[in-house]
């Protein structure tokens, strides 16, 4: 992974250079807390010692908790939320270990056409285990569908994705989401009149083994079942810094928070891959600062593989190893983005010349 | 009496180890930690620093919000007699640098990354830095700078050394001295580099004490530990008189929870600057005006009767028994719920001081049956010098000496205190020292006041900014510039204000509107704006400026000694003033000299008869970039009026 060095020096991601549409520059080169956690992101391909510092993986549920949030004191263990059914929470896997491994997401030669009108044309690209991919272009490109297609919502004409060595002609919503692939939503699909903790909570809704009787009477194992998602949930809350909104209706709060709750409730899933629909869209330089750290440190803490689809040059230059430039269906770039952000293809496309 | 923080530290775990110490919302639960687990934490920080190289009469910086690990740090760094020195959390890095090498610190605690990388950044101005250690250690994985280490491995190796050496603690405990120095403050300093307040053991402890005697506190009261832990009102509060008294801190989950966290923990007494009380207040009104007509016509009329009766009832002067019933009520009705809303149930005492706070204000307060007071007294005081009685709480005074507090008033009107909680001295500045602590133990505050005739001390303004008008209608009348300020930000609309007039024929303000509020009433008479400056500047904003400049002017006229302050011409900046643009010190006091400068084309527009005037502003963002803003001012005159004459 020698070319995935270009992140680690902020300054040089220049996003001046990049002759991208409207977002540019909106994320300073240096300073905030994003771009400080975006100087780690180089730290990442340092190959050796960070490794050895982290958890072990795969540990007990509770274990791996603890490592997530970092905050319980150590000594005496003050785990008092540690449930008794800590049992019900299944062992968090690939937490911690983040350094970039095989190839656990493959994207085959997808077609995907609606009546006469080709979204995606033979798209081929694969991601590796705990990278950020992104995925970029201008309006119309085909992000949101690829994601569908590998999401399951859409279903290609041609084509294969394989995910962990299984292929798949393709996918299905529910089958993904028990493989460990999560989403977040462009337009946000939360439950508007519920809770910040409770939409959480739906995420959690795949692991939840007791049945609706014991649930809704809240009784024996269902009860402490649902103190163990809750813990989990609780770690999210904290690990997002929203503990200030957790009973909060989701509607009644900023755009920016709602998208974090979007992201905690894809969390609450313990995926293994992260698809994030245009997580930044339409939010304030200082919002789209705390969702680049949260991305980078769930992609860190977690070890999450993340694919993301995003329009501010700034914010993808930064924050992504990998970079895939989709145009009117076609890929035109693929590589580093350093590599994508020198490719004459690319340019000419965000630059809107003639066609 | 005399004792040491570590030695109050063993008494109480000695005596009530199972009695909770601190409590630390998280993960959404309240989790306790004992007397005797906090000296297990406090055994292991202290024999990891001891073995990390902190030696006795050495210094360590901690930098972060209230946690059980900041506190444990503090008192384990007093344990092995060295001097814990707390920083502001949100101070910018340069401005650690000066503590630091000022007390050659070679050590340092700092709470999460946002604290390392501050510190990291100024490493180079502080090469002597050389150990860090960290509490939450999110986001602090892949760094490997030398010398940067978590708290937790740091207690690791302090358990093994406390192993090796039996009672390590506590013969390192009972070697301290009551008057051996216990921490060092530095004061934010409008004008040079921030000087280092030194207190003893002693001298911080005493006060703790009076203060405890003079409120009776006892073991069983509630804290909210949300202030700065740098700012020493926060210290006596929620570490001098915790170990003084052995009560309950409770840290709160994040700076945005301390509402939430304070209606959970409902603490017996509690502590808050006039400005938390008035944003409490707004939070409940707002609210209270979306509430249905008869809940708010409920409202009204209670509070109507609470105005009238509530402050003498609280004062325990005589009420009539129809009114005593009716507040009764009342309190069942609407009080009590209000109380219970504001966290403020439980309250025993509460204290508010740093500015003056609103009649207003404070009569709410104390009206709807909460025991608000005021004191007086500053860093190098240990903060008690002035408390009210619960009987004798007012507005415009501090309160009464307390036990050990002698008061004079020097000739030029400032405030000299006498105490056994003052400053040792000021570190490594023999001069600033001399300047006012006066060798028969004088302490010079440099606040201009008075002694009331019911014995209240009365606090004007500072001594060097208290001046006199020149030329003009007043000439020679006295100018006193934060009293005319507070007396304009006790209007809601009106956040902050910026008074000239000394040596000037008339006084002149700047003046920064409250966004929320003045954002609210543009809202409910449908008048749109683009944001803050543009609100800032609408003529129906002027007029609702002008009209509380001249509530102020009514209210000068009627006090014979300051009428020539009334205020003659002001104008409504266009951005908010800000300590990170250097206008406000970290504790949110306008720096007027500095604005005078800075904002010099304004200063001359108000005095030079122009009606509106253009300027430009570097501003600075949060994220530490600068940038510009510029707007032409509308500069309007308010009518003053003639002084009343004091009826013989």
């Amino acid at each position: 992974m020698s070319d995935s060095n270009t992140t680690s020096n902020p300054t040089n991601a220049g996003t001046g250079q990049f002759p991208a549409g409207p977002p540019q520059g909106k994320l300073p080169p240096s300073g905030g807390s994003a771009v400080h956690a975006v100087t780690n992101v180089g730290g990442q391909f340092s190959a050796g010692p960070p490794q050895g510092k982290l958890a072990p993986g795969g540990g007990s549920a509770v274990h791996a908790v603890t490592n997530v949030g970092g905050q319980f004191p150590a000594g005496p263990p003050q785990g008092k939320l540690a449930p008794a059914g800590g049992s019900a929470v299944h062992a968090v896997t690939n937490v911690g270990a983040k350094s970039i491994g095989d190839v656990i997401l493959d994207v085959k030669n997808i077609s995907l056409s609606f009546g006469g009108v080709n979204a995606l044309n033979d798209i081929s690209f694969d991601v590796r285990e705990h990278e950020v991919r992104a995925i970029i272009g201008p309006n119309g490109a085909g992000k949101s569908s690829m994601l569908n297609c590998i999401n399951g919502v859409y279903v290609p004409q041609q084509g294969t994705i394989s995910f962990r060595g299984q292929t798949f002609k393709h996918m299905n919503s529910h089958q993904v989401a028990t493989m460990g692939i999560a989403r977040t939503f462009q337009n946000l699909a939360l439950f508007k009149g519920m809770s910040v903790v409770d939409n959480i909570m739906t995420g959690r809704n795949l692991r939840i083994k007791s049945n609706i009787f014991l649930q809704a009477l809240r009784i024996g194992p269902a009860q402490r079942e649902e103190e163990a998602h809750r813990e989990f949930v609780e770690h999210i809350v904290d690990f997002l810094e929203i503990q200030a909104y957790r009973k909060t209706p989701v509607g009644q709060l900023p755009y920016g928070l709602q998208k974090r709750v979007d992201l905690g409730r894809a969390l609450a899933m313990e995926p293994q891959v992260l698809l994030l629909d245009e997580p930044m869209a339409g939010m304030n330089m200082e919002e789209k600062q705390d969702m680049s750290r949260f991305i980078l440190d769930v992609n860190d803490e977690y070890g999450t593989t993340i694919v993301l689809i995003e329009h501010d040059m700034g914010v993808v230059m930064d924050i992504s190893d990998r970079v895939v430039v989709l145009d009117y269906g076609k890929k035109i770039g693929d590589g580093t983005p350093r590599q994508v952000r020198e490719n004459e293809e690319v340019i000419s496309a965000y630059l809107g010349t003639s066609h | 009496m005399q004792t040491t923080f570590p030695r109050l530290l063993l008494k109480h775990a000695a005596e009530r180890p199972d009695a909770p110490a601190m409590r630390e919302k998280e993960f959404g639960i309240w989790q306790a930690l004992s007397w005797r687990d906090l000296l297990e934490l406090v055994a292991d920080i202290a024999g990891g620093l001891h073995q990390a190289g902190l030696r006795r009469g050495q210094h360590m910086v901690v930098v972060g919000s209230n946690r059980p690990h900041l506190y444990a740090t503090m008192l384990a760094v007093q344990s092995i007699g060295a001097v814990p020195i707390p920083l502001y959390q949100d101070a910018a890095g340069k401005e650690c640098v000066f503590p630091i090498n000022n007390a050659d610190v070679c050590f340092a605690f700092a709470e999460d990354q946002e604290q390392v990388d501050k510190l990291l950044e100024i490493r180079e101005q502080c090469p002597q830095l050389a150990h860090i250690f960290f509490d939450d250690p999110r986001g602090l994985r892949k760094y490997d700078e030398p010398g940067l280490m978590a708290i937790e491995e740091l207690m690791a190796a302090g358990k093994v050394y406390a192993k090796q050496h039996q009672d390590f603690l506590k013969t390192q405990a009972e070697q301290a001295k009551p008057d051996d120095v216990a921490a060092m403050f530095f004061t934010s300093g409008t004008t040079g580099n921030p000087k280092g307040v030194v207190h003893t053991h002693d001298s911080l402890l005493d006060r703790a004490r009076a203060g405890a005697a003079f409120d009776k506190l006892t073991n069983a009261e509630e804290v909210l530990a949300y202030l700065p832990p740098a700012w020493i009102g926060q210290n006596i509060f929620s570490y001098a008189q915790w170990l003084s008294c052995g009560y309950v801190v409770n840290c709160p989950e994040s700076a945005a929870t301390v509402t939430i966290d304070l209606k959970e923990v409902g603490p017996t007494y509690y502590f808050a600057p006039p400005r938390v009380f008035e944003g409490l207040l707004t939070s409940v009104m707002i609210r209270m005006e979306d509430a249905s007509s008869f809940k708010r016509k409920m409202f009204q009329a209670f509070m109507d009767l609470a105005k009238r009766v509530g402050p003498d009832l609280m004062d325990g002067t005589a009420v009539g028994l129809a009114d005593k019933l009716l507040y009764k009520l009342g309190d069942w009705m609407v009080y009590g719920p209000l109380r219970n809303n504001l966290g403020m149930s439980r309250v025993r005492v509460a204290y508010t001081a740093g500015e003056a706070i609103g009649p207003d204000l404070f009569q709410f307060y104390r009206s709807i049956g909460v025991n608000i007071k005021q004191l007086y007294g500053s860093t190098e005081t240990a903060v008690f010098v002035c408390l009210q009685p619960d009987n004798a709480a007012r507005a415009d005074t501090v309160g009464l000496p307390i036990a050990g507090v002698e008061i004079k008033v020097a000739a030029n009107g400032e405030i000299l205190v006498k105490s056994p909680g003052l400053l040792k001295e000021y570190f490594k500045n023999p001069q600033a020292t001399a300047e006012v602590l006066t060798h028969d133990g004088w302490y010079h505050t440099s606040d201009a006041g008075f002694i009331d005739a019911h014995g209240h001390l009365k606090i004007i303004d500072r001594v060097k900014d208290v001046g006199r008008i020149k030329g003009g209608a007043n000439d020679g009348a006295m100018f006193a510039p934060k009293y005319v300020e507070n007396k304009l930000k006790f209007f809601p609309f009106i956040k902050e204000v910026v008074a000239y007039g000394d040596g000037r024929a008339q006084v002149c303000v700047m003046i920064n509107i409250d966004m929320n509020a003045v954002g609210n009433w543009a809202e409910r008479r449908n008048l749109a704006y683009a944001g803050y400056g543009d609100l800032a500047q609408k003529p129906e904003v002027y007029q609702l400026i002008k009209e509380c400049v001249e509530k102020v002017n009514v209210d000068l006229a009627a006090d014979e000694l300051l009428a020539g302050s009334q205020v003659s011409r002001f104008l409504v900046l266009h951005k908010e003033l800000d300590a990170d643009d250097g206008e406000l010190t970290r504790t949110n006091k306008v720096r007027r000299g500095f604005i005078a400068d800075k904002y010099q084309p304004l200063v001359d527009g108000l005095y030079g008869g122009k009606t509106e005037q253009f300027i430009e502003t570097v501003v600075k963002f949060e994220d530490g970039r600068t940038g510009s803003v510029s707007a032409t001012l509308k500069i309007e005159d308010s009518r003053t009026f003639a002084p009343v004459k004091a009826a013989a």
